[in-house]
């Protein structure tokens, strides 16, 4: 049966794309308020589905990375089994590792601090070079053993060097690397569970954050109690199961 | 504030300005009587012409060419407007009175019951021609169009002459002598132009109302479009006049919001009606006589209680924001669920469309918010919105047939198939 | 070679607050309106669903509902003596886009100027000298008074249903109010917001201090209410994504949930998204706009014909559109001539954490709104003595912590490890006892040396210079900030913080620390064309057919959050145009 139907050219927006050649897109918008049904852009729920971008070797180095920087503890567990990896091969696959939506014209020159990051290496292109130089300083150190082979004092003193600018890496900035590899593993540890990352709302049960509620009118008089509902992110709901 | 009538009349009085020649056979017609050519006006707007002959976003008013969806398949509107070839300006007063009370063509030719001639046959003569002076006045177009768009069988309009001899009754609106005028006024229109029952009563097999049952509501097009009698729970029965008049006049009250197919029939038809005739439709909708009440169906079982746990603790995290706690939403906003006849309909598709694909609902001149609920299909399996159709239908004093999720799969695989 | 398109009455720059508000204004005058919005078209239930809008990653992080610097960005520097390089992702600053601009994604804090803040250096100067100011601040007085801006503060705040406690009521000063405000003529069209614990611990903190605190006036409403346009928005549910996010139950005032469903039904208006404006286009006189130049997303040049140009495109890109037009002079810092460009601020805001006794405090940080919280004004404007202080200016401080937002507010107190099970634990430990939202909203004078150019270097993608901003602090507003900032401190340590962090604003600028999208100047209003850009109705001087809104009229900016005062001088400007100029088209004011 034919898809054209009467209600199909029932307008209750009244877009119209016009003006200008087919590939143009520009809308315009008259008569009343733009909506189709269904209308929406949802996240892309992340899925255990393999790598997308980091390599076999790249992956157990992000994986031990990240277990050092939040370690398993009666806190929570550990960066890897929060998903903190997971999280950062895919913000590396996607739009973030490319720096998408980033001013990218040159030249590209230094500045000062004020003038914020200048330069084109994006974090995909970053994370490449600098986990390949990262092994070799680690083995360069440790007499031959790359960063998964060190036990985990010794990891934590290689990320300290990271840290600190002692550890030298080839072609990049160790100071600067770090703090990418903090600063993703963190948003990770602490963004919702939908990037991969905070697996099973770990790091907000652990702060007391219940997670994606949207209608707290019933408790903000109640100043200074705790709030009992239960933790919930954008797709998990533990307690929408009767 | 400028009324109904001059709004219409200086409407129309530009509109009969722009009229173009004499079609022929337009004997009954006044062309300078423009109180003919106003109150024709007005009674295509009641009797909602633009819904169905005017394609949307076009500035040929009533030129025809709209797809029509019938349970059959598809039928085009014809052009209506004035032009001697390719629409209706050639027919004589009588064939046009004969399509509108009697369902049939130029030539004796038998219309589909998708032009609702089983309910326009209520109309009086004088208002059958007030139409046909209205319908002269306007722009003609000249835009051919094929109708008859049906698939073998039901593109052989001969077979109408059964379906008529079965289910159409012609003749004009009689009076009951035992109501006040206001209640027959209002009789006539829902009756008669207004062809409520066009949507809201259930049909047969053969796509013929089911007279048993009128105004009890019926699904079509995605939607189920609600019982409208004064029934108590599923019906009107919570409104008052106001309340009804509220809503058909501006798209909203102080608990509901019409969204859907019900928008069009807003804006193009009862936004524009006279206080006096909204009024009238209330009265009569409310009054019982004539009107069946339908026996609450209760539900067999009370939804399980795992059901409405479940149900319960979506509501709090994606409903409460708006609808609140208690499902009162906020007046003129967020519709109250509790309460709510559209929600505690036997058939709950209206529930699940708008839970499935979010919805619009109407802005108009008085109530111009136009808030939209928006779609959880996304994220709601179909489990979780039986669970929460469940759960709403029968929270807050309402009661209402649990969801089954089978049912949401179902609804949700139609709407899929629908660009509407 | 661009298409000519019919001609139409008035076509607006923009689409975001002053968009709206001018486009509504101007089609119920009669007239037909185009708005060109190079975002795209966003509304609450297409756009902010209540399922995903809670999303930090994508919104707060990510910048996701912003402008994209990739489309649109500028250029920074502190001083002449740098070369401005880009701003590659946002920092400093936030800037709006698509349909409703910064309106959608705003705090919704709608604060009012104070009756001095009008007329600041006849003021200051009456009160402290001449010399008490420094040679090289440019501050002047607005040429427009708060008594006239009155009536519009109010038409703004009941278009929004605002909800505050009205402090000042014609002369009358009311208890639970700011009594440092000027008179308004009615009380907020809705009441106070509740206020959450640390919110309310500040309020008692500061009476005990003999300060008189009062609900922070917002746009978060505080009940359901329908404005004057008969758009009614719902009651505010405390979800604490509010800035930076979309609100997904219409309790925000935006353009959205106030103006554009009933602008939108007008048969005489029309919007065009995702088109970027290229240019103003002026006659062969230079004095007449006759209309405008945008692209769509394919690149197709259009040319707009209009008799009337309204540029509502946020400050900074007013000020880059004037200049890439023609009109008016750049300004040149080394002469002081030339008024496009000119006087350039932002806001100096500063802060303190207080961390407190996690058994004895929990204030549940994400039972928040944007424009939640409690505030004292004891210290703004010129509301104390600043002889003795050393600077003029000063600001609101408040406890106006919006969110509990785990990425964005989960503050440790210095020498926690970065990282590691001691980083974790103190997140742990210091998550719902930690103050970190409060604020000390500085004002910002204008300088000599602060100021809008084009970038020499720098190109869109359309090959056009971006705007160059070259700002850093003085003594003035860093002065002022560390004396906010210990104000701060000091009801901190009333409310019983056993640990408080001062972070009082130190420069030099830096475009990656957030202080606000206050950003405002560079198309000044005033007296006369030697003073300013455009005259008392936001007319501009060069050309009396283009009006300029915005905060890009400030001659400098005062301790508030700017949108009211946008609002109020937008409506100001409309009536204007509606009584006066489309009577007897040319310029309004003759200097």
């Amino acid at each position: 049966m034919s898809q054209l139907n009467r209600r199909q050219l029932l307008a209750s927006s009244a877009i119209v794309i016009l003006l200008g050649s087919p590939a143009a897109r520009a809308a315009i918008i008259r008569g009343g308020l733009p909506w189709k049904p269904g209308a929406a852009d949802p996240p892309t729920l992340v899925t255990p589905n393999g790598w997308h971008f980091f390599t076999p070797q790249e992956t157990a180095t992000v994986e031990a990375f990240v277990d050092r920087l939040i370690p398993a503890d009666d806190l929570s567990p550990g960066g890897k089994d929060c998903g903190c990896a997971v999280y950062i091969d895919r913000q590396l696959a996607g739009p973030y590792g490319r720096f998408d939506g980033y001013y990218m014209s040159g030249p590209f020159q230094k500045g000062t601090k004020q003038q914020g990051p200048q330069s084109p290496v994006t974090p995909a292109r970053h994370y490449r070079k600098a986990l390949a130089a990262f092994d070799k300083a680690c083995s360069d150190k440790f007499g031959g053993k790359v960063f998964t082979a060190l036990s985990d004092a010794q990891r934590d003193e290689a990320i300290k060097g990271l840290e600190d600018g002692s550890l030298k890496l080839d072609g990049t900035d160790s100071k600067e690397f770090f703090k990418l590899v903090l600063k993703d593993t963190q948003n990770g540890f602490l963004a919702d569970p939908i990037y991969g990352g905070n697996r099973n709302m770990a790091s907000w049960k652990m702060i007391g954050f219940p997670g994606t509620h949207y209608d707290y009118r019933g408790w903000v008089d109640r100043h200074n109690q705790r709030v009992t509902l239960p933790t919930i992110s954008i797709a998990e709901h533990p307690n929408w199961s009767g | 504030m400028r009324s109904r009538s001059t709004w219409l009349f200086g409407t129309v009085a530009g509109i009969a300005l722009a009229t173009s020649a004499v079609p022929a056979g337009a004997a009954g017609i006044d062309k300078q009587n423009f109180e003919q050519v106003e109150r024709g006006h007005y009674l295509a707007i009641a009797g909602d012409c633009a819904a169905c002959h005017t394609l949307p976003g076009s500035n040929h008013a009533l030129a025809g060419g709209r797809p029509i969806e019938t349970p059959f398949g598809m039928l085009l509107a014809p052009n209506i407007t004035p032009d001697p070839q390719t629409g209706i300006g050639a027919w004589t007063d009588q064939e046009f009175v004969n399509a509108l009370t009697k369902g049939t063509g130029r030539h004796g030719t038998r219309l589909y019951p998708a032009m609702p001639y089983t309910y326009y046959t209520k109309l009086t003569r004088d208002d059958a021609l007030a139409i046909r002076a209205y319908l002269t006045s306007i722009p003609a177009v000249h835009n051919p169009v094929k109708s008859n768009q049906l698939p073998f069988p039901f593109d052989m309009r001969w077979t109408l002459a059964v379906w008529d001899k079965l289910y159409f009754t012609p003749g004009t609106f009689h009076p009951d002598p035992k109501e006040s005028a206001q209640w027959n006024r209002g009789a006539y229109l829902v009756e008669g132009p207004g062809h409520c029952g066009m949507c809201h009563t259930p049909k047969n097999f053969l796509g013929a109302d089911e007279a048993s049952q009128r105004f009890q509501g019926y699904a079509l097009q995605g939607w189920f479009a609600p019982n409208i009698t004064d029934a108590a729970r599923r019906g009107l029965g919570g409104w008052s006049v106001a309340d009804i008049v509220a809503y058909l006049q501006t798209g909203h009250n102080k608990t509901s919001a019409a969204t859907g197919l019900m928008s069009e029939t807003l804006n193009l038809s009862t936004s524009k009606m006279s206080d006096a005739d909204l009024q009238a439709i209330a009265v009569y909708l409310k009054g019982p006589s004539g009107q069946q009440q339908t026996a609450a169906a209760d539900p067999a079982d009370p939804p399980a209680q795992g059901v409405m746990k479940s149900g319960a603790q979506i509501y709090a995290d994606e409903c409460s924001a708006c609808h609140a706690s208690d499902g009162k939403g906020a007046a003129g906003l967020f519709p109250s669920l509790s309460g709510s006849p559209v929600v505690q309909q036997t058939d709950p598709t209206s529930v699940l469309h708008v839970v499935l694909r979010g919805a619009l609902s109407v802005g108009t001149k008085p109530a111009p918010t136009a808030p939209a609920m928006p779609q959880f299909g996304w994220i709601l399996n179909d489990d979780q919105v039986a669970a929460v159709a469940t759960y709403i239908r029968n929270s807050w004093g309402n009661s209402a047939p649990a969801v089954s999720a089978d049912n949401v799969g179902k609804t949700r695989r139609m709407l899929v198939e629908r660009s509407d | 070679m661009a298409r000519k398109l019919p001609h139409k009455d008035v076509v607006v720059i923009g689409l975001g607050w002053t968009g709206s508000i001018l486009a509504n204004e101007l089609t119920d005058a009669g007239l037909d309106v185009v708005a060109i919005e190079r975002g795209p078209w966003r509304d609450t239930a297409t756009d902010f669903l209540i399922s995903y809008a809670q999303d930090e990653l994508r919104y707060r992080i990510q910048h996701e509902l912003f402008l994209r610097p990739s489309q649109m960005s500028v250029t920074f520097r502190n001083n002449s003596k740098e070369t401005a390089l880009p701003v590659r992702t946002w920092g400093a600053f936030m800037l709006g886009n698509g349909a409703g601009g910064a309106g959608v994604h705003w705090n919704a804090e709608t604060w009012r100027f104070l009756p001095t803040d009008f007329t600041v250096r006849s003021h200051l100067t009456q009160r402290y000298g001449a010399n008490f100011l420094p040679q090289d601040m440019t501050i002047q007085d607005w040429g427009i008074t708060y008594d006239q801006l009155e009536p519009h503060y109010d038409e703004f705040e009941y278009l929004c249903g605002t909800s505050g406690q009205a402090g000042n009521l014609n002369g009358s000063i009311q208890a639970g109010g700011n009594p440092f405000e000027g008179p308004r003529s009615r009380p907020y069209p809705t009441p106070p917001m509740k206020q959450g614990y640390g919110h309310a611990l500040f309020a008692q903190a500061a009476k005990e201090l003999g300060y008189k605190p009062f609900p922070q006036p917002s746009g978060n409403l505080s009940q359901s209410y329908t404005n004057p346009l008969a758009v009614t928005l719902g009651q505010c549910t405390y979800c604490g994504f509010c800035e930076w996010f979309g609100c997904a139950n219409y309790s925000k005032a935006t353009p959205q949930t106030t103006v554009l469903p009933v602008l939108l039904r007008k048969p005489n208006f029309e919007a065009r998204t995702e088109c970027e404006v290229m240019r103003i286009n002026l006659d062969s006189t230079g004095k007449r706009a006759t209309g405008v130049t945008y692209v769509d997303t394919s690149g197709e040049e259009f040319e707009q014909p209009a008799d009337l140009v309204l540029l509502c495109a946020f400050s900074l890109f007013n000020v880059q559109l004037l200049l890439l037009s023609g009109i008016g002079k750049a300004y040149d810092p080394t002469t002081g001539q030339g008024q496009i460009g000119r006087n350039f601020t932002h806001q100096t805001v500063s802060s303190a954490i207080g961390f407190f006794d996690k058994d004895k405090y929990n204030f549940n940080p994400f039972i928040a709104a944007g424009a939640i919280g409690t505030c004292i004004d004891e210290f703004n404007g010129d509301n104390f003595d600043h002889g003795p202080a050393g600077f003029v200016g000063g600001g609101y401080i408040g406890e106006v912590q919006t969110n509990g937002r785990p990425i964005e507010s989960t503050p440790v107190p210095p020498g926690t490890p970065a990282w590691g099970s001691k980083w974790k634990q103190a997140l742990r430990d210091n998550y719902l006892s930690t103050i970190v939202g409060g604020s000390c909203h500085g004002s910002m004078c204008s300088y000599r040396d602060v100021y809008l150019d084009l970038d020499p270097t720098y190109k869109d993608r359309f090959g056009r210079p971006l705007m160059r901003i070259t700002i850093d602090f003085h003594d003035n507003e860093l002065k002022m900030s560390a004396f906010l900032t210990d104000k701060y401190a000091e009801i901190l340590q009333k409310m019983g913080a056993k640990q408080i962090v001062k972070k009082p604003r130190k420069g030099p600028y830096d475009v990656t620390q957030y202080q606000t999208s206050h950003l405002n100047g560079g198309a000044i209003m005033g007296t006369d064309p030697g003073n300013s850009a455009l005259n008392m109705y936001l007319q501009s001087w060069d050309v009396p057919n283009l009006f300029v809104q915005g905060a890009s009229a400030f001659p400098q900016n005062a301790g508030y959050n700017p949108t009211g005062t946008v609002g109020a001088l937008a409506l100001w400007s409309a009536h204007a145009i509606r009584s006066q100029y489309l009577k007897n088209p040319g310029p309004l004011v003759h200097a």
